[in-house]
């Protein structure tokens, strides 16, 4: 698969990301500049990596959705094109509407990082399609603004298209309130949007891919994708 | 030449931190009375901060060479160690405990970007941050308050630029209570050949600044940094500075990608005495001179005055040499990552900084005399042993009666802020950005970091009780490195070198430069005999408290930063209990010895003891030890005895997978509490699988070995010692991590 990263000022994940989809999952990768206006063609995948574009200033995402090459990305998601974002691009994603809702404060007001549990809700989405209903991934969270909300109708009709694509556990796969890291409704961890070719999560599965970081829970989420989005091309 | 300011006179002086006799010299120097630029020039430069005045003959008595350094101490920004395969670490610690106790999150937040910058400046990447904290009774609302606000500034600084908080460490104690320590340490990856110094080579090439405008924060902060912390501080709240995260991302980003140009001669950050201190000092190592004009800096607010531009300490500012007719290539890469860059001025010959203002020439001093190595003063300070020492040789451990309950003990002792759980505030940092941190999901004593495009990881760590330097500082000092090294042994690593950050009170205190004095000659000789060499780091004087009559100055706190080094990161060691059935042992031997323990002084209320068993003999045997059975892969687990004895290591190794232990640790003549809560130094508790007991034991016995003893074997969570039930290890795991969450709270 061809993979675009875009690098915004202040996105600090975008080497992780190239790390682990070139030498670890061994595919074609390449940075994308945030003040391009076009994409590099033949991309299958464009991602926004996580990070604290622009500072987070203003609002996380607020920013960097008005970059020259968010136009390009919009355009592409429309034709069909994979967007997935991380953290920073899952916050991205919801300013720039490529995904509905917004990710508020966490509700202790604190920046939290450390490992969490989270299940796939549906395997109706190139990220989830190779995975189990009942797997329990642990992959590490790293935000202040992580708490997906969005407005009655909305998540209903996140709910009913089976739009929700990870939701937080406990190691039991249990979607308890304890389990839930920073409040978000319904335990929401990742979405996707109706065409199912944006996807938005809060956790890190580049952090957890390879045994030296003692996980590689991550991996299952990007062999899902390129499998699953390989085979939709 | 043209100097139009007021004459100066020792009151100005004074006025400016300097002492009559600086004054004169300062007169000396120059030839004639300074005006108040050049006089402000002076005393940021000459400030404790700057100069080590009255440090630099004790620091000059360290190690400060070994075969992988590949700078001298002090040469440069940070310390920088060759690794191998073509690589080094540029790695430093540096303390910034005034503005943190005045504006906890601003002044932690600027420690951890003015650290970062140390080592970027220099051309090495950072990647990874650690951090060591002290707070006064966490019980008090001042207190939490402070930590709240230097948690949350770290997080907020190291979060936003990108790299991982690895490691640290955190105490409470009330010596802390006015004067807090916050102390950040960052290390960063280089090609060997590829860094930057900071020097100002070649008259007539361009002198630039980049990064953020120069506002008037900050100003005189250095010699803030070098003056008692007092009620009237608050009034100097200008002299804290507001920290930018994003800006020195970019600043970062930019500075790397302007370095592979080619076009930059020399670098330096603009930390303490901002302007000031990076034309000085790379003018003078370089042997020549710059002339400056100030009113081409871009400034955040219109009529700043020469000596507000001069001195002040706005965040995330470089001064960059560049080779002459080469700007073009540089300043496209810094437009590229939207920051401002103006040429200020040139390199010259005469050996002087010329600093020209609107036309004039407001200031013209020589770069040498201005400099540590150079005509900087340098004080020895009288030293007499403090009077607090005989309430020390008076304890008598034979006095303290042993409580009946040694359960009832335990859990008091779990009960105190030094010994539960700090994921309050490490789950606050971002510890695992860069894919590089080995130690999120398997603890071990040191903080792994893997070094990309090898096999090769850093093992990182910040170590001082400070009770025990108080104590004798001599021996604490010991203490303090051998516990580093020991926490990088159990880690698999090798140690390498140390970076130390000194935080003392006033060294016009005869009682507190005695403290210092010893301190240093004990951590020299711990670190010439650990072959661990002093890369550099940073001296913090005037931390004490000031109360109605006298000023009480904090614990010596000299806190060692340590870099290990593991060739083949699958040669690690983790510090957890693995498996139900394992078996428990003890490398080093457990002395009848309850001094210097967190149980004594917390639990007991005992003040006043000596520092714990220690001997450099011992301790390199429990290395050997511990590396050959790492080696011979005989081990499942290698954890460090320190604070709350074995008891506490015990809890530590066995809860972060639910399981317990059962153990029988008592005998030779040994008193229980000694047993369970002592902390004689130089001990490691190692879980070994049964297949494994006969190697292991024969490889122990096989060299040389003063001390192992099986102790009891792992179980599936039910925790016992000796004969008594200690219940569940969740329990004691529930109570480990919400304690400091519980007292935050209040």
């Amino acid at each position: 698969m061809n993979f675009g990263v875009i690098v915004f000022p202040g996105s600090n994940c975008d080497d992780d990301m190239i790390h682990v989809l070139g030498s670890v999952m061994k595919q074609k990768v390449v940075k994308i500049w945030h003040k391009d206006a076009v994409l590099p063609p033949n991309l299958d995948c464009v991602v926004l990596p996580g990070g604290f574009s622009f500072g987070d200033y203003l609002r996380c995402g607020a920013i960097a959705r008005l970059s020259p090459i968010m136009q390009s990305v919009i355009e592409f998601a429309q034709k069909g094109g994979y967007v997935f974002g991380i953290c920073n691009g899952f916050q991205i994603l919801c300013e720039a509407g490529l995904l509905p809702g917004a990710l508020l404060r966490n509700e202790n007001q604190l920046f939290i990082c450390k490992n969490i549990y989270l299940k796939p809700k549906t395997l109706n989405s190139p990220l989830t399609a190779s995975l189990k209903l009942d797997q329990v991934l642990k992959v590490p969270i790293a935000h202040a603004e992580g708490r997906y909300y969005a407005d009655t109708k909305t998540l209903s009709q996140l709910i009913s298209n089976q739009q929700v694509i990870f939701t937080y556990c406990d190691e039991e796969g249990r979607a308890t309130a304890q389990a839930n890291p920073n409040g978000a409704m319904f335990n929401i961890a990742g979405i996707c949007n109706e065409k199912r070719n944006v996807f938005g999560m809060m956790p890190h599965p580049e952090r957890c891919s390879e045994a030296v970081l003692g996980n590689t829970d991550g991996k299952w989420i990007f062999e899902s994708l390129i499998k699953n989005a390989v085979m939709a091309c | 030449m043209v100097i139009t300011e007021p004459q100066t006179t020792h009151q100005t002086a004074k006025s400016l931190g300097l002492l009559p006799e600086e004054f004169d010299k300062i007169c000396q120097i120059l030839g004639r009375i300074p005006n108040f630029t050049e006089l402000s020039i002076f005393s940021v430069m000459w400030s404790e901060h700057c100069s080590y005045k009255n440090s630099i003959t004790y620091l000059k008595k360290l190690p400060r060479s070994g075969e992988r350094l590949l700078v001298g101490a002090g040469e440069e920004n940070a310390g920088l160690v060759d690794i191998g395969d073509g690589l080094a670490c540029a790695f430093k610690i540096e303390s910034h405990n005034h503005p943190s106790a005045l504006e906890p999150f601003q002044g932690a937040a600027t420690g951890v970007g003015g650290i970062h910058r140390d080592i970027f400046t220099m051309g090495a990447r950072p990647i990874a941050a650690l951090n060591s904290l002290r707070f006064g009774n966490l019980d008090t609302a001042h207190a939490r308050r402070l930590v709240r606000g230097v948690v949350a500034g770290i997080g907020h600084y190291g979060n936003c630029f990108g790299v991982p908080t690895v490691g640290g460490e955190t105490y409470f104690n009330d010596c802390y209570n006015q004067n807090i320590l916050v102390n950040a340490m960052s290390a960063g990856i280089v090609k060997v050949g590829e860094t930057v110094s900071a020097v100002a080579d070649g008259p007539g090439n361009p002198v630039l600044i980049v990064g953020s405008a120069t506002g008037k924060d900050g100003i005189h902060g250095a010699t803030f940094a070098s003056s008692d912390l007092n009620e009237d501080s608050i009034k100097d709240l200008p002299a804290v500075q507001v920290g930018d995260p994003f800006q020195e991302k970019l600043l970062l980003e930019a500075t790397l990608e302007a370095i592979k140009t080619g076009a930059i001669v020399g670098m330096q950050d603009m930390g303490a005495a901002g302007i000031t201190c990076s034309t000085s000092e790379m003018s003078a190592k370089s042997g020549t001179g710059m002339r400056i004009d100030l009113s081409k800096v871009p400034a955040r607010q219109p009529n700043m005055k020469p000596f507000e531009l001069l001195l002040s300490e706005s965040q995330e500012r470089m001064l960059i040499v560049c080779k002459k007719g080469e700007q073009a290539k540089l300043f496209a890469i810094f437009d590229k990552w939207d920051l401002e860059c103006a040429e200020i001025g040139v390199v010259t010959d005469t050996g002087r900084l010329e600093f020209f203002h609107l036309g004039e020439k407001v200031a013209d001093v020589p770069a040498e005399p201005l400099v540590l190595g150079g005509g900087a003063p340098v004080y020895q300070r009288e030293f007499t042993p403090p009077a607090y020492l005989k309430q020390i040789e008076a304890f008598r451990q034979g006095k303290i009666r042993q409580m009946p309950n040694v359960l009832a003990e335990a859990k008091k002792l779990w009960q105190t802020p030094n010994i539960a759980s700090k994921k309050w505030i490490y789950e606050q940092y971002d510890s695992m950005v860069r894919t590089g941190t080995m130690t999120s999901c398997e603890p071990s004593d040191a903080a792994l970091v893997r070094v990309h495009g090898t096999k090769k990881a850093l093992a990182l760590t910040v170590d001082c009780n400070a009770a025990y330097v108080h104590a004798d500082p001599k021996k604490g000092a010991m203490i303090a490195v051998a516990e580093a090294a020991r926490n990088i042994v159990c880690s698999g690593g090798e140690p390498v070198a140390i970076t130390n950050c000194l935080n003392f009170g006033n060294p016009y205190n005869p009682e507190v430069y005695w403290q210092f004095v010893q301190a240093l000659e004990g951590m020299g000789e711990a670190c010439r005999i650990l072959k661990t060499p002093v890369t550099g780091g940073n001296v913090s004087f005037y931390n004490h408290s000031v109360l109605k009559d006298k000023t009480e100055p904090v614990f010596p706190t000299p806190t060692i930063g340590m870099l290990g080094l593991l060739e083949d990161y699958e040669a690690k060691m983790t510090a957890d209990f693995k498996k139900e059935g394992d078996f428990i042992y003890i490398i080093g031997e457990t002395k009848n010895d309850l001094s210097g323990s967190e149980y004594l002084r917390t639990v007991r209320g005992v003040q006043y003891s000596p520092a714990p068993h220690f001997l450099m003999e011992e301790e390199l045997i429990t290395h050997d030890m511990i590396r050959r059975v790492i080696k011979q892969k005989t081990i499942q687990s290698a954890h460090d005895i320190s604070e709350g004895g074995l008891f506490v290591a015990l809890m530590e190794s066995a809860m972060y997978r639910n399981l317990g232990f059962q153990v029988m640790p008592y005998g030779n003549g040994i008193r229980e509490d000694a047993c369970l809560f002592g902390e004689s130094q130089s001990r490691v508790i190692v879980s070994v699988s049964p297949s494994k007991v006969e190697a292991f034991e024969t490889a122990l016995k096989s060299g040389k070995c003063h001390f192992f003893r099986r102790l009891g074997q792992v179980t599936s969570g039910k925790c016992s010692i000796g004969y008594e039930d200690y219940g569940h290890i969740a329990d004691w795991k529930k109570t480990y991590d919400n304690l400091l969450a519980e007292k935050m709270s209040n």
